[in-house]
């Protein structure tokens, strides 16, 4: 059945190019894995949330994620769901996603959209992803919805020429690695470890090898997320995989800057911890 | 949706009639004759076209799963074993003879004529989940889920509970199994119900008050769901409705679909003919799709679902998913929930937390869709006036939950006479006993004593 699903894709599929991919090999050509970045839409606000991910890619993020606030985010950890509900009751939309997609597109480096699926249901699968292509948005990460769910953003990414990120874990088995790599464009997200977003002291033992998992299963470029927080942790990562994605602690800045003092809103303390994890994966050798 | 058809996950379907069918004549045969031969037969004969025979993952447009990838292995493992232990005689075995010695089924059903009164004088026999072990319905899932926890070598046990009956059923039956047991239960929840909550730790579980998002049902299913990708080597979900990713919704549906063979028979037995009308509440839907199952096939009685209707469903203050909502996706699952335009989920308002829930289980979406069965709201006022006139009238003090469903019947009684069908009868499924709403019951009365008088 879930050969069916993934079947049903376009067959032009093949032409389609992957902005996430080709920044992902021109960063390897340059010797080094890439840093994916994600910040949540509309926290603090919209507008400070779109300077927040300029400063990331001006600070050395190559791939940016834009988080959908979303009112169940079952695989987000206590940090990135408190940055997320006080974006929800500031009265924060899915269009305004959009609208900072199209703010941050321009500042260098391939914006994806990371979210729960319903939004996207409830917009129209059709019609959101039409509206990120024409914002200049790279495509999407969606951690609850499986290929064997996906049938129509399959289609729907073909149409419009966008990135299909899908997650794998520890605990998947070979035949689902091949589903996911199979159906996913730009690069296979592998979720650290058995768990959800946050920092950690360890990046899971289990992440080198499925990296090496999920590339015997035919993935081109698999990066690796959940937990990584230091630039010790991001150079290990590096050296194994195509890509580190950074979330929580990116986060972190701007919720202390919003629980504490006015006046600062947190983005020059962000700026120094992006520095810190770019200079993590330019010092592994890839 | 581009998904795959029906059950191309699952096994084949008549294996749950097994394990149904076992449990059912195994427990029935201290009280009550196994069904006619004829009839299974029958149903047999009938095979893949039957309404009865859907077992996910998808039930029409509806079901499926929708859920982070790190779950999956978990959820098929889970799905496999079920299979295994549906085609295992032993386990259908185990499972009769917890519900004859340990829940005390089959319940019985009461016929209630004080209360039919008020009913538009039609008949009214009650099902009487109530009278389980821990006070309701919940019971009858958590045990088959404890048996496959042990069948899955893993020694934990997690569980989400609104009003705290599912969460009271499951540390029984981890008190019983000796299983590790944590609960997840909204913090506004473990006020409302603080009675549950003493109850679960008496049990030895740990009560974890959840804190985010409306600090309801729903955010609890979060944290579970959080807990459960975290710890899945060890520990299983024990789901408490027919909600969820598959195979929750088809396996907690033959679990409950229980309540509804015993009820048939004992109703063809009391009465000599099936009743007209099957009546009961839906939060996530398990009592209702556990008492309709049996008779999804029988074209002429009539299935009612009675959602919570709160304040009234066009006051926005209510947990009417079908009545008020829209198809979307949460918690694993497409099915109607209550959302916003931007797909947001709105929270729920009801007087009974076992049903304060914005979403359902994805069968009961499909039987709305094809029209077998209806869902209709009923308000807080009109359940409580239900509650009072049950207890009144009966000497039965309902959950409020099932006081939803005896509204319900006290509108469906008034209707079949008013279109000259005074012969009706209505079978209601009295899902649990009302002893943990007795301070919301005395609250609610009081109040309308001093605002009336």
């Amino acid at each position: 059945m879930t050969d069916q699903a993934v079947g049903t894709q376009d067959p032009r599929a093949r032409d389609v190019r992957s902005a996430v991919g080709e920044r992902i090999d021109a960063v390897r050509a340059a010797g080094r894995a890439a840093l994916v970045g994600y910040l949540p839409v509309g926290f603090p606000d919209v507008e400070t949330s779109v300077r927040a991910a300029r400063t990331m890619v001006e600070q050395g993020v190559d791939v940016v994620e834009l988080g959908v606030p979303y009112s169940d985010p079952v695989m987000d950890g206590p940090l990135i769901q408190k940055a997320v509900e006080s974006a929800l009751g500031a009265g924060v939309r899915v269009r305004d996603t959009l609208r900072a997609v199209e703010a941050v597109a321009g500042a260098g480096a391939p914006v994806l959209v990371m979210t729960y699926w319903n939004p996207v249901i409830r917009y129209g699968v059709d019609a959101f992803a039409r509206d990120l292509a024409s914002a200049g948005g790279a495509g999407m990460i969606t951690p609850d919805l499986i290929p064997d769910e996906a049938g129509e953003w399959m289609t729907a990414s073909d149409r419009y020429g966008l990135d299909r990120v899908f997650l794998v874990a520890p605990s998947s088995t070979t035949e689902r690695l091949a589903l996911t790599a199979r159906a996913s464009r730009g690069f296979v997200y592998a979720a650290s470890t058995m768990g959800v977003t946050g920092t950690r002291t360890s990046v899971g033992e289990h992440a080198a090898r499925l990296v090496a998992d999920t590339r015997r299963a035919g993935a081109e470029h698999v990066c690796v997320g959940l937990g990584v927080s230091t630039a010790d942790q991001a150079a290990e990562v590096a050296a194994y995989a195509d890509g580190v994605i950074v979330g929580s602690a990116f986060v972190r800045p701007l919720v202390e800057a919003a629980e504490g003092s006015p006046g600062s809103d947190g983005i020059e303390r962000l700026a120094a911890v992006v520095r810190d994890l770019a200079s993590g994966v330019r010092r592994a050798a890839v | 949706m581009t998904a795959a058809p029906d059950g191309a996950r699952s096994v084949p379907d008549h294996a749950h009639e097994d394990v149904d069918g076992t449990a059912a004549a195994s427990s029935t045969t201290a009280a009550t004759p196994p069904p006619p031969v004829e009839e299974a037969a029958m149903a047999e004969a009938m095979g893949p076209t039957r309404t009865a025979a859907g077992s996910g993952p998808y039930f029409g447009d509806f079901g499926g799963r929708f859920v982070p990838e790190a779950l999956i292995e978990a959820l098929d493992e889970l799905d496999a074993e079920y299979s295994k232990a549906k085609a295992d005689p032993a386990f259908g075995d185990e499972l009769a003879r917890l519900h004859l010695t340990y829940t005390g089924r089959p319940s019985i059903i009461t016929e209630v004529p004080r209360f039919a009164a008020h009913c538009g004088g039609v008949r009214v026999i009650l099902k009487r989940e109530d009278l389980n072990h821990t006070g309701s319905h919940k019971i009858n899932n958590v045990l088959g889920q404890a048996l496959l926890t042990k069948r899955l070598g893993k020694k934990r046990v997690i569980a989400e509970t609104g009003a705290g009956q599912h969460g009271v059923a499951t540390a029984t039956a981890a008190a019983l199994f000796d299983l590790d047991c944590v609960i997840y239960m909204g913090e506004e929840d473990t006020r409302r119900q603080a009675l549950n909550v003493a109850r679960m730790r008496l049990l030895g579980a740990e009560v974890v008050p959840v804190s985010t998002g409306s600090k309801t049902l729903k955010d609890a299913i979060n944290e579970a769901l959080r807990d459960w990708v975290t710890n899945v080597d060890t520990t299983n979900y024990v789901f408490g409705t027919v909600a969820g990713p598959h195979p929750f919704p088809a396996m907690v549906r033959d679990f409950q679909r229980i309540i509804g063979v015993e009820a048939r028979q004992q109703v063809l037995d009391l009465t000599g003919r099936l009743p007209d009308v099957v009546a009961a509440c839906v939060g996530g839907g398990s009592n209702a799709i556990g008492i309709f199952h049996a008779f999804l096939d029988d074209p002429d009685v009539r299935l009612v679902g009675l959602e919570a209707g709160g304040d009234g469903v066009d006051t926005g203050r209510h947990a009417a998913t079908i009545s008020g909502g829209a198809p979307g996706v949460l918690h694993g699952a497409r099915s109607f929930l209550l959302q916003d335009e931007d797909g947001q989920t709105i929270e729920s308002h009801s007087i009974s937390a076992g049903l304060d829930y914005p979403g359902v289980g994805p069968e009961h979406s499909w039987l709305s869709s094809i029209h077998r069965a209806e869902y209709r709201p009923i308000t807080d006022a009109q359940a409580m006036e239900a509650f009072r006139l049950l207890c009144r009238t009966e000497g039965i003090i309902p959950a409020i939950e099932s006081s939803h469903a005896l509204a319900g019947a006290m509108q469906l009684g008034r209707e079949a006479v008013a279109a000259g069908r005074p012969d009706t009868t209505i079978l209601v499924n009295l899902s649990g006993r009302g002893d943990k709403d007795v301070e919301t019951a005395a609250a609610w009365f009081s109040l309308l004593d001093e605002g009336e008088s």
